[in-house]
């Protein structure tokens, strides 16, 4: 197993290389000088100030020079400057990271647990009024635009009810401690965190019913009711844990793309993650922000992939570490 | 018989849903089951045979209700049981054994925990308890390195292995009776013999009685004590194993019994002086499965020097169990995978020297059919464009093409109004027939075979075979029959080679070889054999 890991590793490592080249030849293909755009964002736009700029960057020197260059800094977590926000780039993307993460996370577990849950029911009681109820549900989830789903709530439990903040991290000027303070994040995260987790809820609740479903059908199970086991022992042992497999798979597929794909939900609900920072370097051209924000989301799906590998050989016997 | 049933099945009645073909699949069906006796229950695809065997545990599809009768077992009538009384019998009383052992056991989890499961459901003994048995029953199977075993997960065992587990697990509560539901059909002939002994043994220790439901009239032949041969859902002869073979009464048995091909080859002229149809020489080929960047990789041999000719209007057969690589050499021949080294010649030409254009223009002239008769045909073409593809790609004008794909019909035994239906419209028999009709569109000159009747029952597999001959005699064909079925084979093959882990240990005139076989494989393989020391000798 500790091959199968160190091997992953180095390939991972030759895969984030090859996509840092690629990012770095992205924003070349860009229309524009990126020193002359920083200069009029700045105001300034006399030869010299630009020529500075190029110097101060790199940007007067040969491309392949350049590139090693760029990749020199990555390798020691140096991902640049933030004209913009006149801050190191690895400094700024350090400081959002754990909000999206907790978002994310908060959210892949609330979908994955709701998810097999509503499944597993639907597939129990497949063709009855409770299996329609929550495959309807579901799809309706599934089909609503995120942002939509997360104007409504807002509506509905900020401004309506006013049961929970609207936006942000935090109270702003709350200044909480302690447990008052772990309190006033969890309810700031209620919201953002339903919106993602909703959707990707409806995924794992259709799959977890379709494969149930499917399992049921085999053989082993026939062997398990064959023994005079009760039937809530075979819905677990035997046909959860084989259905699972697929949803392990799709979940994994998903938590790579969770990093960065909470941009619309963190935008709505002015949540201080890398996602609204990827939104706000787009607006502003920070390439080198928008750069650094790629390299850190490309490490993030590698290192998720390696966990849902890992997570699979281990509810899988039948995948060996060594192929 | 005098003693006490200790099941008995009164008049069952088991009611088809309407769409089905008939209302009944079980249709008055009465069977004693005795202790310390074998009771086969034989009859083709669709005779019923397994819903009986299913309706003594309380298994049955949803799809399907009991009628009428009963199930008296123990003084109660099962099948007045819910579900929590059927909890109740099922393994403790009545114990079941399936087919097909690598799907009857859960992937996800150990032997042993499977195996100790049976305990747990009956609230039986401590855990601890359960270990210890587990692995006193794996011993008593006969599985080797029973501690290993029992942590092992079901993939890293054999499939004869795998159904050895399978009967401890079914033999954990000491149950009265135990039902085997084709227990062997998945397993190669030594393995199935070996399982049919074990069955046997633990049958006379325990004292149990046994339900054998089978298709195979060699395997009622070894194992049973008395038979029960149901066609359509109806008993049709029952009676001890002795007068069924001896004197079977019903027609349908007669006819049944007169299927199995019998192990006495019919005495072949030589075919020497034909010039050869194909010709391969040295063929090698090995499976290499990457094992990682640190570990080595896994290599199979699947064809080791593989050398024979067929002879123009000669049948070679070739034989082995699974994995021996028979099924590898049939497609290198027909250079659907690549050789590591090795020359295959049909007629002059040397096929494996041949690329692009130039072999597919040659490809016409060997054809193959396939196993399995429902995944051969694309399901979503009719049968129209399934025979005419090959002739069209070919360039045969569609008109002509589809003429003679109307004469082909014909010639396997089915209506020209088959060319506008699809696949699942046919019999697995009748889409054999159409596997070949396919083959026979590319005029070849050579077919190949592979395992082409094993799915299909006895008498449907009598009738392909005579086609098979007919069409062969009456094309000039040759042909490369596999099969893992040594009785078809003594009945269709001018010589056999008998292969074992890519090798070809044997290679004679069919008759010689069954007289008198020389390398021990082919001893082992013949002597495997079920039903040679049946009454009537099933044949």
């Amino acid at each position: 197993m500790l091959s199968f890991v160190a091997q992953r590793i180095v390939k991972g490592v030759f895969v984030l290389l090859a996509i840092i080249v690629m990012n770095f030849f992205l924003i070349r293909l860009a229309p524009g000088d990126p020193a002359a755009v920083m200069a009029g964002e700045a105001g300034a736009s006399d030869e010299q100030f630009v020529q500075q700029l190029r110097e101060k960057f790199s940007l007067d020197k040969p491309l392949p020079e350049q590139l090693f260059i760029y990749v020199k800094g990555v390798v020691t977590l140096d991902l640049g400057f933030s004209f913009r926000q006149q801050m190191p780039v690895a400094k700024l993307i350090a400081e959002r990271l754990p909000a999206t993460l907790l978002l994310t996370l908060t959210a892949f577990g609330i979908s994955l647990l709701l998810g097999i849950t509503f499944g597993t029911l639907a597939a129990r009681f497949a063709g009855t009024w409770a299996d329609t109820a929550i495959t309807v549900s579901a799809l309706l989830f599934y089909a609503t635009p995120i942002f939509w789903v997360a104007l409504m709530s807002i509506l509905l439990f900020s401004v309506y009810l006013g049961w929970l903040p609207s936006f942000g991290y935090e109270t702003v000027g709350g200044n909480f401690t302690g447990w008052a303070h772990v309190k006033d994040v969890a309810l700031h995260l209620v919201m953002p965190a339903m919106t993602i987790g909703l959707f990707f809820m409806a995924t794992y609740t259709r799959m977890t019913r379709a494969s149930m479903l499917e399992v049921k059908r085999l053989d082993f199970v026939k062997t398990a009711r064959a023994k005079g086991l009760r039937d809530n022992i075979i819905q677990r042992r035997h046909v959860l844990r084989n259905a699972l497999l697929p949803v392990v798979t799709l979940a994994g597929v998903h938590s790579g793309t969770l990093v960065g794909g909470a941009v619309l939900t963190e935008t709505v609900f002015a949540w201080p993650g890398i996602g609204r920072l990827l939104y706000e370097a787009l607006l502003q051209r920070d390439y080198n922000l928008l750069l650094g924000v790629f390299v850190v989301c490309s490490a993030m799906v590698l290192i998720f992939n390696l966990v849902t590998d890992l997570v699979y050989r281990l509810v899988d016997p039948r995948i060996e570490f060594a192929s | 018989m005098t003693a006490t049933p200790a099941v008995s099945i009164k008049n069952l009645k088991i009611a088809l849903p309407k769409s089905a073909e008939r209302p009944y699949a079980v249709d008055g069906v009465s069977i004693d089951l005795i202790p310390g006796e074998i009771v086969c229950v034989v009859g083709e695809s669709g005779s019923g045979k397994s819903m009986c065997a299913h309706a003594l545990m309380g298994l049955l599809p949803d799809t399907v209700k009991t009628e009428t009768g009963e199930v008296l077992f123990e003084g109660q009538n099962l099948l007045k049981l819910d579900e929590s009384g059927w909890r109740e019998v099922r393994g403790r009383g009545i114990a079941m054994v399936f087919q097909e052992p690598m799907t009857a056991l859960n992937p996800l989890m150990r032997i042993g925990e499977q195996m100790m499961e049976m305990f747990e459901a009956h609230n039986l003994l401590t855990p601890k308890e359960r270990r210890a048995k587990a692995l006193s029953l794996a011993k008593e199977v006969g599985l080797p390195d029973p501690e290993r075993i029992i942590r092992a997960y079901p993939h890293q065992l054999s499939g004869g292995q795998r159904q050895r587990a399978m009967i401890a697990m079914a033999l954990a509560l000491e149950p009265s009776v135990l039902v085997a539901d084709e227990p062997t059909t998945a397993l190669d002939v030594t393995t199935q013999a070996q399982i049919l002994k074990l069955i046997r043994n633990l049958q006379r220790s325990r004292n149990m009685a046994v339900m054998f439901i089978t298709h195979d009239f060699g395997v009622v032949a070894d194992i049973a004590d008395r038979v029960v041969v149901l066609r359509h859902g109806k008993i049709v002869e029952e009676g001890s194993i002795d007068a069924v073979f001896r004197n079977p009464q019903h027609d349908y048995t007669k006819a049944l019994l007169a299927a199995v091909p019998s192990m006495h080859p019919p005495v072949r002229a030589s075919l020497d002086e034909n010039a050869k149809a194909v010709e391969v020489i040295g063929l090698d080929k090995t499976y290499v499965t990457s094992g990682g960047w640190f570990k080595p990789d896994r290599r199979v041999q699947a064809a080791n020097e593989v050398t024979f000719s067929i002879m123009q209007g000669e049948t070679v057969g070739l034989v082995g169990e699974s994995g021996s690589g028979k099924s590898s050499v049939a497609r290198l021949v027909m250079r659907l995978i690549e050789a590591d080294r090795g020359t295959v010649r049909i007629g002059d030409i040397d096929l494996t020297a041949l690329e692009g254009k130039a072999l597919r223009a040659q490809r016409h002239r060997i054809q193959m059919i396939f196993q399995d008769p429902f995944a051969s045909l694309n399901p979503r073409r009719r049968v129209g464009q399934i025979i005419t593809d090959g002739p069209i790609a070919r360039g045969t004008d569609p008109k002509v093409a589809m003429q003679r794909a109307r004469d082909l019909l014909g010639m396997v035994g089915l209506d020209a109004g088959s060319l506008d239906r699809y696949p699942h419209e046919f019999s697995g028999g009748q889409r054999q027939r159409l596997g070949i009709a396919r083959a026979l569109a590319m005029d070849p000159e050579i077919i190949v075979a592979d395992e082409a009747v094993s799915a299909l029952d006895v008498s449907v597999q009598a009738q392909v075979l005579k086609l098979l001959e007919d069409l062969k005699a009456r094309l000039g064909l040759s042909m490369l029959f596999i099969t893992h079925d040594l009785r078809v084979a003594a009945q269709i093959c001018d010589r056999i080679a008998v292969m074992q882990r890519g090798v070809i240990v044997e290679l004679k005139p069919t008759a010689q070889l069954f007289a008198s076989p020389e390398h021990p494989y082919t001893r082992e393989l013949l002597g495997a054999v079920p039903g040679q020391s049946s009454p009537s000798q099933a044949a």
